[in-house]
């Protein structure tokens, strides 16, 4: 069976975030990218599953701008067998990535695809639900714990409230939640392995998929400034400032 | 070869590694005098420590400019490879002048970090840097040494299985130069400790797992001796470069930090109405730290260059570690001069890695003896000493 992760590039989760001075989108020149750590946990749940001997071939798949074959190496360097990069310069909708996904998966057949449930920069969480409508296949997302047998898979979830099992058979899709695992650090041996394992690059074209936009972003905004708070000396006085100045109670 | 300095794969993944040991660790260790164990297993488990063990011993026979990469990137991190980065080079001797069976015996525990090779005993109390003064013996009883003596400021040796261990073989008065006689031998310390090695730890003003070790008439196997006897000591020096290069890449990544952090601050801290960083008296000392950084970076890439063509870069690796040494420094200075007060919280970090960049103005080679290093092997001076 192949599995195929899907990874994303994304502003690393350690920098602050700036809106461009246009207004139209975060600022993104010369500041740390990384792999969308949901993405990690995703290639370490793959790479887990072929350890343990129920999958053959583990397919990094990015798509976006050429840098993101940097992350495709990542993945590369945790383990991952080859790469597939869709390359553009365009805006990426979740839609253009399901469908790029899609058709990748048309190409390859694996017997599971594994997507972050969202990724850090827009949050969208679409991707993963979008790819399994488009190929009528079953999906589990947010997993917490992935169990395979044979032909069937179970899948625990997080949801208010507790925990939901499901179980259903591959081909499918799950998006990986916060606490599926721990991914591993590359090692120095397989950092350089990476460097040559394959990773083929093509465009949306290549692939006929239409890539284009249905949403529009008319404007990116910093959030308001949080302003300093108070201490007060009593509840007395806090009741009276939640009353008089505040006027919540 | 391609000659390849920047290894931007490696320097990626060692700061990821990083981020899982954020200031909050460091700081603990730092506050208990704590032995950094779970980073040191992090780096070993992902093999950065056997980065320039060959392959056909189960490291990955990098080069050095490698090794750079990750030391570099764990100071640039915020972290200290000081508690591990020996395990990396010690090796060297073993390497270079080890017969065949010793190589099979210790390099692939060595690389895959089940066996610690990262104590190295040279430093006396009474000699220091006079290392050809050096009062350790070992005299040769059948299929044995007998070592007797002390050392000093021998790191690490509480975590550590081996110790490269210098001593005299020969007195002094008996050979035609000071610098013969000396040996070099592989001292297992598992089965000698707490009987004829005792090891005590020395506190220092930073974390460093530094310790003063003494030899009770302890027996170590013939077999451990490395290459010839009364040679050790050019054996030790062949490994000098390398050590050389790769404190001066520690000292980049320190550098790098201050700058960073000193920048930062400058531009978010705000007083008298505006960033201070917005005052030259603020701006100038950083920029000329970096500039300062900048150049010992480019001195240090030409020593690497120089030590990967397999040349004896002993100039490029004696000056990269004064500069780049210096350069720390310097960037340290600007980073708690431009936080104030701030600097001198534990919570900011600063105190701590200012703390931990003093040492590379003494060891291990200091300042002063680079200097005569180069007035007399580079200028043609008279020795001095
Ligand atoms: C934290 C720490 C860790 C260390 N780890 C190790 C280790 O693992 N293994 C090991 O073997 N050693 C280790 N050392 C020892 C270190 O290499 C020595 O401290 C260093 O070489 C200086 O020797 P010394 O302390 O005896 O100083 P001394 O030799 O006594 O020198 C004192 C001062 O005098 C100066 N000086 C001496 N001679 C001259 C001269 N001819 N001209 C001009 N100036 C001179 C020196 O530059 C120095 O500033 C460590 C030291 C420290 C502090």
């Amino acid at each position: 069976m192949k599995i195929l992760v899907a990874v994303k590039r994304v502003l690393d989760y350690n920098v602050k975030a700036r809106v461009n001075s246009e207004g139209t989108g975060i600022d993104l020149a010369n500041v740390k990218m990384s792999m969308n750590p949901f993405d990690e946990i995703a290639v370490e749940e793959a790479l887990r599953i072929k350890e343990a001997g129920k999958a053959d071939e583990v397919i990094a798949v990015s798509m976006g701008v050429s840098q993101s074959q940097e992350t495709i190496r990542t993945a590369l360097a945790m383990g991952a067998d080859r790469g597939i990069l869709v390359e553009t310069d365009a805006e990426l909708q979740p839609l253009a990535v399901a469908k790029l996904l899609a058709a990748i998966a048309a190409r390859e057949e694996p017997g599971l695809v594994i997507v972050g449930k969202q990724a850090i920069d827009d949050d969208s969480n679409q991707t993963g639900q979008m790819f399994a409508a488009l190929m009528d296949w079953p999906q589990a997302t947010f997993a917490s714990s992935v169990e395979i047998d044979g032909e069937q898979m179970k899948i625990s979830r997080e949801v208010d409230g507790g925990m939901e099992s499901l179980s259903m058979s591959l081909p499918a899709l799950i998006t990986t939640d916060l606490r599926l695992n721990e991914p591993r650090y590359a090692k120095l041996p397989n950092i350089m392995k990476a460097k040559k394992k394959p990773l083929d690059v093509m465009s949306p074209e290549d692939l006929e998929v239409d890539i284009s936009s249905r949403l529009k972003t008319l404007k990116v905004e910093e959030p308001e400034q949080r302003k300093a708070g108070e201490i007060v000396g009593s509840v007395a006085e806090l009741v009276d400032k939640l009353k008089n100045e505040a006027k919540v109670i | 070869m391609k000659y390849e300095v920047e290894h931007p794969e490696i320097r990626e993944n060692v700061a990821k590694l990083c981020a899982d040991f954020p200031g909050e660790y460091w700081r603990k260790c730092d506050r208990e005098q704590a032995y950094p164990t779970e980073f040191v297993q992090a780096l070993t488990e992902a093999g950065f420590l056997g980065v320039l063990i060959p392959e056909e011993y189960g490291g990955s026979g990098l080069p050095i400019s490698a090794a750079c990469a990750i030391l570099e990137e764990v100071h640039r991190n915020g972290c200290n490879a000081a508690a591990c980065h020996a395990q990396m080079y010690t090796m060297g001797t073993v390497l270079r002048h080890g017969s065949e069976e010793q190589k099979q015996r210790y390099l692939p525990g060595i690389a895959d970090g089940s066996l610690r090779l990262q104590a190295f005993g040279v430093t006396e109390p009474t000699s220091g840097t006079d290392t050809t003064a050096l009062r350790t013996t070992a005299r040769l009883e059948g299929d044995q040494y007998r070592v007797n003596g002390q050392k000093i400021w021998t790191s690490r040796a509480e975590h550590s299985d081996l110790m490269l261990l210098l001593c005299r073989t020969t007195p002094r008065d008996q050979v035609a130069k000071k610098t013969d006689g000396l040996s070099v031998m592989l001292v297992d310390m598992r089965e000698v400790r707490g009987k004829s090695l005792t090891i005590r730890p020395i506190r220092t003003m930073m974390n460093h797992a530094t310790t003063e070790v003494f030899f009770d008439d302890m027996p170590v196997p013939k077999d451990s001796l490395i290459g010839e006897e009364g040679k050790g000591f050019r054996y030790i020096l062949s490994g000098m470069n390398a050590e050389r290069i790769l404190i001066s890449a520690e000292c980049v990544g320190d550098a790098k930090w201050f700058i960073e952090k000193a920048a930062a601050y400058a531009g978010e801290r705000s007083v008298f109405n505006r960033p201070i960083g917005q005052n030259q008296g603020i701006q100038f000392p950083i920029a000329q730290a970096y500039s300062q950084m900048r150049s010992s970076e480019l001195m240090l890439r030409e020593a690497i260059r120089l030590y990967e063509m397999g040349e004896n870069p002993g100039e490029e690796a004696n000056l990269a570690k004064m500069q780049c040494a210096d350069a720390s420094w310097a960037a340290a200075e600007a980073c708690v001069q431009t936080h104030g007060g701030f600097g001198f919280a534990e919570e900011y970090d600063i105190e701590r890695k200012f703390r931990e960049a003093r040492l590379y103005q003494v060891a291990p080679i200091s300042t002063n003896l680079i200097l005569s290093y180069v007035a007399e092997h580079v200028l043609g001076l008279p020795r001095s000493y």
